[in-house]
């Protein structure tokens, strides 16, 4: 057997033919997306300009008005508690619908439909629909959370029950215990600790994105730097968003230790 | 635990010191949230209003108004190529960043840290709030739509490939090393194979998550379908909006669909 003097990569994809179309397709796609771009070089000058006049209004950031920066910060941080925690009372019973192991077909449907729904949209726009409904303010901030928390809590949550040893569960039914204890004594301990880790996660989730959900109006910080900007105020934005990176940081670093201890 | 443990008439899940802080735990969430709850600027009789408004807004949206479908189909066609050509940019520009952000990569201590701070400033900034920079920019359309995408997706892609850099097996650095390879033939043959997995399945991944964010864009006017809902929203056209929804909604749900159909072929 003679073996090649240098050796080369198996390529990615096995049929060259397949390869090569899948390769061209792409570029092409990638290509002429690209090139019909409509990048307008003018207006782009224009822009960096423009850019340069923010930047330069923006430094130095200006803490003066760290009042208002607190209360926006207080307001992001009650929103993002009370829509953790309603949203992950409400994804309990959503995720044992959506459970294959624990729900009848009809009701599986019906509870991964809701987790579809609740994950699709992006909250800004669940935002500006509460917005519309509700009013301005932090109750739709808190709404909207709520539906965004669904969406991820419910759905890691069903996973986890669809893990979960269902030897318990039998023992307990053959012993006759109604749906109710089942429940309460043969699942709930088995998905506790995953629950209180997606409950901190989902906390500092909803930090985050309260932020962004007040930008339409829905209160906390995201009102503020969203008022700032409107009004040009373009050294109090830097320093909101400073402190909303900062607060990021923070939360992270936070979550993270506690989620190690767990 | 032992057995005479468990035949005790008295058994206990916990220590007594396990269930204080337990008990400490739950008192400490609650008074959180009551504080929440009874400082937060909210008017009640709104909050009991709040079903009946929703099903309000829902009655007017029903039933959904297809009139502008095709020029909806346009713009979501347009929300697809925002979502698509800024992850393809962003996957090629996260790579030497992450290689920058690797412990066991970085040429020094210097690099780390600018490549940490890269990964730490675009993912900190959300991609909204990288929109209205690039709408100052490039003025409003798809360009800012695009980079505000790349710039947010950069941390994210860029964090997950350092992370698996730095788990890499190191022997076959090792190896090619010691045959005198050059620093650029050790990273195409014993880095790049031992990462492509993790680029892959990161790449799907922010291409996913991508799909939705493009859907927000067109809200500070960066292009995509947002333009279309704000607009619906602003003249109360609520039938519109409603298509518009749908239209979202049948793009992720596809969006998930071929994702997880590439994820399983490539992985």
């Amino acid at each position: 057997m003679s073996r090649p003097d240098t050796w080369r990569r198996p390529p990615f994809i096995a049929n060259p033919v397949l390869r090569w179309t899948v390769y061209l397709g792409l570029s092409a796609y990638i290509i002429w997306t690209v090139a019909t771009l409509p990048i307008n070089w003018e207006r782009v000058t224009e822009g960096v300009v423009r850019a340069q006049r923010i930047f330069n209004g923006a430094f130095p950031p200006s803490f003066e008005r760290s009042g208002l920066l607190i209360d926006g910060f207080l307001e992001s941080l009650k929103i993002a508690i009370l829509a953790t925690f309603g949203g992950v009372l409400l994804s309990i019973p959503i995720a044992f619908m959506a459970a294959r192991n624990i729900a009848p077909l009809p009701i599986y449907y019906f509870g991964r439909a809701i987790i579809i729904i609740a994950r699709s949209f992006h909250p800004v726009i669940v935002a500006i629909i509460f917005v519309k409904a509700v009013g301005f303010g932090p109750l739709a901030g808190v709404l909207t959370l709520i539906v965004y928390s669904i969406g991820f809590v419910a759905k890691m949550l069903a996973e986890r029950i669809e893990e979960i040893d269902f030897g318990q569960v039998e023992a307990l039914r053959a012993a006759g215990a109604p749906f109710l204890s089942t429940l309460v004594y043969a699942i709930f301990p088995q998905i506790l600790p995953r629950q209180v880790g997606l409950t901190i996660y989902q906390l500092d989730s909803n930090l985050r994105a309260s932020a962004v959900v007040g930008i339409v109006g829905a209160g906390g910080i995201g009102s503020t730097l969203a008022n700032a900007f409107g009004r040009y105020d373009y050294d109090f934005a830097l320093a909101i968003t400073m402190v909303i990176v900062g607060a990021i940081l923070i939360s992270e670093a936070v979550s993270g230790q506690i989620r190690k201890r767990i | 635990m032992t057995l005479s443990d468990l035949r005790r008439d008295d058994w206990a899940r916990f220590t007594p010191r396990q269930r204080m802080m337990r008990y400490a735990a739950f008192l400490a969430t609650g008074l959180v949230i009551a504080w929440a709850i009874t400082s937060i600027d909210v008017i009640w009789p709104w909050v009991w209003d709040a079903p009946q408004q929703m099903g309000d807004l829902f009655a007017r949206m029903y039933p959904p108004d297809p009139e502008n479908l095709p020029s909806i189909l346009a713009v979501l066609w347009e929300t697809v190529n925002i979502a698509t050509i800024a992850t393809f940019f962003a996957v090629f520009i996260s790579l030497p960043v992450a290689w920058l952000a690797a412990q066991n990569t970085t040429p020094n201590r210097a690099t780390l840290w600018l490549g940490r701070f890269i990964l730490v400033s675009s993912r900190s900034i959300n991609t909204i709030i990288w929109a209205l920079l690039f709408v100052a920019i490039f003025g409003p359309g798809v360009v800012a739509g695009i980079v505000a995408i790349m710039f947010r997706s950069i941390g994210f892609i860029g964090k997950l490939l350092g992370e698996a850099i730095e788990e890499i097996d190191p022997r076959p650095v090792e190896a090619l090393e010691a045959t005198g390879a050059s620093r650029f033939k050790v990273i195409a043959y014993a880095i790049v194979p031992q990462i492509m997995p993790t680029f892959w399945a990161v790449a799907i991944l922010r291409w996913d998550i991508n799909l939705r964010e493009s859907t927000v864009l067109g809200l500070v006017g960066a292009g995509g379908i947002g333009i279309i809902l704000q607009g619906a929203i602003d003249t109360f056209n609520w039938p519109e909006a409603a298509t518009v929804l749908l239209a979202i909604l049948a793009l992720v749900v596809v969006g998930e669909i071929v994702s997880a159909l590439l994820r399983r072929r490539l992985l």
